[in-house]
């Protein structure tokens, strides 16, 4: 419409619609305002405030390390248990902080959505950057630990770290959008997030060895447990802090453990990259999903 | 030839109501053959277009769609079938507390209700001792919002709202929870506002305050758009004068 009454006016555009995730990286402000909000939300009326981001994964690991590494005697085919433990933890609790809180950020910002429009994939990226405010201490905590064993940083070790997260990133945000959406009209979503987050840690290397996987599986089992894009994630951050750090004698006391099979599965960073374009096809079928079912959100929050 | 803000288009919004959540509600309904769900037709075709500088009165009983049509025209809904479409920043005054988050103060929801706007951190630095003197709650400005009385709330939400220097200014009912002077100072703004040549979509069940700040009404009854005229005429016709 070029009428001389619109010149230099705004146009004409239909409300409510958004470009996505493209629209939250260009709102920053109102992103940054959202992720403070969460955070503000979650610690008030807490003493301890974000310690608790401490306190907790250093239980989760205390009761591991001694249920698993002591009792079960895992520390002495695992060589530095410790930073192995710790390295898979870290990997998981973020995964369950991001992908358990965007699925229920919709529910909990119903007085914003119903109300009010603005691009409703801001609130399941701002729970990705809680996550990752969360993820950063106890990532501080693991650098320490890797630097005490022995650990010095070659650069595809680095790189190996930045592959994990990433593909722990996309695959939060991308199940994050497709369980957060389901979760507004079906609260049983929330639910079945919480029972894989239950099973995630058992389902991918943090607790025990790659190899008491291969050898007590038939091979087709074996290829499910390694397509799982959070098992490449962690033996992706095993190889970043842990599998350097090895003296020779580990090398050996793990390697005759399990008859000569190698300390990391082969083909890591294949793997690796085929789990970071999982996490890539599932955050698109997210988004997908998410656009189709945003629609509707206001009228059932 | 004025220039067109806010449009629509054969619009149709249907609701449905589901009596049952749970899988086992949902069998009992299912052996004792009573519906899942109702479907319930809060708007259907309507049709209307609003110029530059217009103040429109969206005027009708309880439940005849009016608040369901000002939830299309500011984005939260989207219509089942027709179109909506707007001109520039909207900014809406829905209900009482929209877009404020009850855990934050008065001051982190301004930033944030100024934010969803799409004001700058920069328009909301310089416009906040403005917004919150314009409100006169300056005591409760550090106190959670979920502590104070609907009429803080719309006098936070207004004034921000007034503050985001928008294009069409979206009003339900909610200036009735104000005291007296307050609606006095709101309706007092509006008016400005209106002959700055902001174009403003008002429900109200206050026909005469009505009346006095708009111009033409349209009349909506059970979903439908029944009449589209002068507001006085429109107002007659609901008071059944004609």
């Amino acid at each position: 419409m070029t009428t001389p009454a619109t010149v230099g006016r705004p146009e004409l555009k239909i409300p409510g619609h958004s470009k996505g995730l493209l629209d939250v990286f260009h709102d920053r402000f109102l992103l940054r305002l959202i992720v403070r909000k969460e955070l503000r939300v979650r610690y008030r009326g807490s003493i301890l405030g974000m310690v608790w981001s401490y306190v907790k994964p250093l239980t989760q690991f205390l009761v591991f390390f001694f249920a698993m590494g002591v009792f079960l005697k895992l520390r002495e085919t695992i060589p530095d248990y410790v930073v192995y433990l710790f390295a898979g933890i870290v990997t998981i609790n973020y995964f369950s902080e991001a992908f358990g809180n965007a699925t229920r950020c919709l529910v909990w910002n119903a007085p914003l959505i119903n109300k009010i429009f603005l691009p409703r994939e801001l609130f399941p990226v701002a729970s990705l950057w809680v996550a990752i405010i969360h993820f950063l201490p106890q990532f501080i905590v693991l650098l320490l630990a890797a630097l005490i064993s022995g650990w010095r940083p070659s650069f595809t070790e680095l790189l190996a770290g930045v592959l994990g997260f990433a593909i722990v990133s996309i695959l939060a945000l991308g199940l994050g959008l497709i369980f957060g959406a389901i979760n507004v009209f079906y609260r049983d979503a929330e639910n079945f997030v919480d029972l894989i987050l239950m099973v995630a840690t058992w389902c991918s290397p943090v607790l025990y060895s790659w190899q008491m996987v291969f050898t007590s599986t038939p091979r087709w089992l074996w290829y499910i447990y390694q397509a799982n894009p959070l098992t490449a994630a962690v033996e992706l951050f095993h190889h970043a802090f842990w599998y350097g750090a090895l003296n020779e004698a580990e090398v050996a006391t793990a390697l005759a453990a399990y008859d000569g099979l190698p300390i990391q599965p082969n083909h890591l960073w294949t793997v690796g990259l085929i789990a970071l374009l999982v996490s890539c096809g599932i955050l698109a079928i997210g988004q997908l999903v998410f656009r189709r079912l945003e629609g509707r959100f206001a009228q059932e929050l | 030839m004025a220039t067109t803000y806010v449009e629509a288009v054969g619009v149709t919004k249907e609701f449905t109501l589901r009596h049952t959540h749970s899988l086992k509600e949902m069998l009992i309904a299912m052996a004792r053959h009573k519906k899942l769900s109702d479907t319930f037709h809060a708007l259907h075709d309507v049709s209307f277009e609003i110029t530059e500088g217009e103040a429109v009165a969206l005027l009708g009983f309880n439940g005849s769609g009016k608040s369901t049509l000002l939830k299309l025209i500011s984005g939260v809904m989207r219509p089942d079938q027709g179109a909506v479409r707007t001109r520039g920043r909207v900014a809406g005054l829905i209900e009482v507390g929209a877009g404020f988050h009850p855990d934050l103060t008065g001051r982190e929801n301004v930033y944030l209700n100024g934010a969803i706007l799409g004001m700058s951190e920069k328009q909301i630095d310089d416009a906040f001792d403005s917004i919150v003197e314009f409100s006169e709650i300056e005591r409760f400005i550090d106190t959670e919002v979920k502590f104070y009385s609907s009429g803080m709330f719309l006098r936070l939400a207004f004034s921000v709202a007034v503050h985001s220097d928008p294009e069409v200014f979206l009003v339900d009912e909610i200036l009735a929870v104000g005291d007296e002077p307050f609606q006095k100072k709101c309706l007092q703004r509006i008016r400005e506002l209106k002959s700055e040549g902001l174009t403003l979509v008002i429900v109200s069940h206050d026909l005469d305050m009505v009346a006095g700040i708009c111009d033409r009404g349209l009349l909506l009854e059970s979903g439908n758009l029944t009449l589209d005229g002068p507001v006085r005429d429109v107002i007659r016709r609901m008071r059944g004068e004609e």
